[in-house]
């Protein structure tokens, strides 16, 4: 045929792989060259008929949720599922653990539903306060300007860490009430991202019987927010953002060694 | 209880990946021969991406990155490492002569989907998913050769070989009887 320097170069052509230069010399010789032609055109043929067959398998709608969720709760609990066994389930000590487990989790399950209870309206302040006109009352990066404005406005005092040295900025505070309870809302910064620092007194809860009284201390994450809480001298601390949680512990450990 | 460190990055991985579900599905279930082990493969595939997102480049070929994150845990999985065997070099030796004077356009023209489908089942895994890769996603060379972690020169080669071979069966599909279908 003599054409062999050209059909070297169809499979490329089809695939649209050649530089337009290179495009059009093939082009314009096809349109001279009729078995070139029909070669390019069988290969596109073959193309289109793989791209049908190929498109063959679609995932059940369970499944397609499975991912979705896993993906939504950015868990690392997105481990690959195991599959149990019928017999697995089935023997004698899987069955006691199972009981166990079962006893577990709702236990679990309870603590985790107060728990995601009192972050979640944790969350709706810090998100109110952020995407409200005022974030802040009293708008200040000084502590010793923010620390005596609560003072008169909520019914204890406490102690803030010096940011000196450290990548947060305090942007003011403002008072916030968390079940009825008046407590201090502080907002800082870190890079683009604002972290909200709640403090609350342990005993309003207690005298209450609020859920947060016995709250297990920790980071939790919750709602795409990173949360921590301690409780020390008498208050309950709760530090909320959407920054990674090493920064939230960063943040939480100056308050702890100020407090 | 563990915490993702980043979970600003997880809703930007969720809105890049979450896509690409059905197209990885489709690849994976070709791959496998299997509902089950397809689903754990596309599961697999995840929660690793999830896990390296912070790795990954931004910047660079999202798509071919999973890809090459579903084939190598394909690769190390039992059904993968059974069936992925040596392609490069010498395999052309195995496949059928072009011996047929069948014209092509005929044999594409009675090559209904089922035959072709019949076909890429029947192909070896690297030539099977080269031609996915191609003509189903529709990838350029430069991302096949990134999802397959192999020189765009072999993309090319391979290609030639996967396109033959599927020829080859279909026409020993249409000619040499009817075994199958």
């Amino acid at each position: 045929m003599g054409c062999e320097q050209w059909t070297d170069k169809l499979d490329a052509y089809v695939d649209g792989e050649l530089d337009p230069a290179e495009s059009r010399v093939v082009g314009e010789h096809m349109r001279t060259c009729q078995p070139c032609a029909s070669d390019a055109l069988e290969r596109v043929q073959m193309k289109r008929a793989v791209q049908i067959a190929g498109k063959r398998y679609t995932a059940s709608a369970e499944f397609r949720h499975r991912i979705a969720m896993s993906l939504a709760a950015k868990s690392s609990a997105s481990e690959p599922r195991r599959r149990f066994s019928f017999w697995q389930i089935l023997a004698a000590p899987a069955l006691a653990l199972l009981i166990i487990s079962l006893a577990t989790n709702f236990y679990m399950g309870r603590e985790n539903a107060r728990r995601r209870r009192v972050y979640s309206e944790l969350a709706d302040l810090h998100v109110a306060a952020l995407a409200s006109a005022t974030p802040v009352d009293v708008i200040s990066s000084d502590r010793h300007t923010v620390k005596p404005w609560f003072q008169g406005k909520i019914p204890f005092s406490f102690n803030l860490p010096e940011l000196q040295g450290s990548q947060f900025t305090l942007l003011g505070g403002r008072v916030t009430y968390f079940a009825q309870t008046p407590g201090a809302h502080l907002i800082y910064q870190l890079r683009k991202h604002e972290i909200s620092v709640f403090i609350f007194q342990d005993r309003a809860f207690e005298s209450r019987g609020e859920e947060a009284a016995d709250l297990p201390g920790g980071l939790a994450h919750a709602l795409s927010f990173n949360v921590e809480n301690w409780s020390q001298n008498g208050l309950r601390y709760f530090v909320v953002g959407d920054v990674s949680a090493d920064d939230i512990q960063a943040l939480s450990k100056l308050l702890r060694d100020a407090g | 209880m563990e915490v993702p460190e980043r979970p600003l990055l997880a809703a930007t991985f969720e809105e890049l990946a979450m896509p690409l579900f059905d197209q990885l599905y489709n690849f994976a279930r070709w791959l496998t021969q299997d509902t089950a082990e397809a689903e754990d493969l596309v599961q697999e595939t995840y929660t690793k991406a999830l896990r390296g997102f912070s790795s990954f480049q931004a910047g660079t070929n999202f798509r071919a990155w999973m890809y090459r994150i579903l084939r190598n845990s394909f690769l190390s999985s039992r059904t993968g490492l059974k069936t992925m065997v040596a392609i490069d070099g010498g395999a052309d030796e195995n496949l059928l002569p072009a011996e047929s004077t069948t014209p092509e356009s005929i044999l594409i023209a009675r090559a209904d989907r089922g035959m072709v489908q019949q076909a890429l089942t029947a192909l070896p895994v690297p030539f099977r998913e080269i031609l996915l890769l191609c003509e189903v996603e529709e990838m350029s060379y430069q991302e096949i050769a990134e999802t397959l972690a192999i020189p765009i020169g072999t993309v090319m080669s391979r290609l030639f070989r996967a396109r033959k071979a599927l020829r080859d069966l279909l026409r020993k599909q249409s000619g040499g009887g009817r075994d199958g279908v």
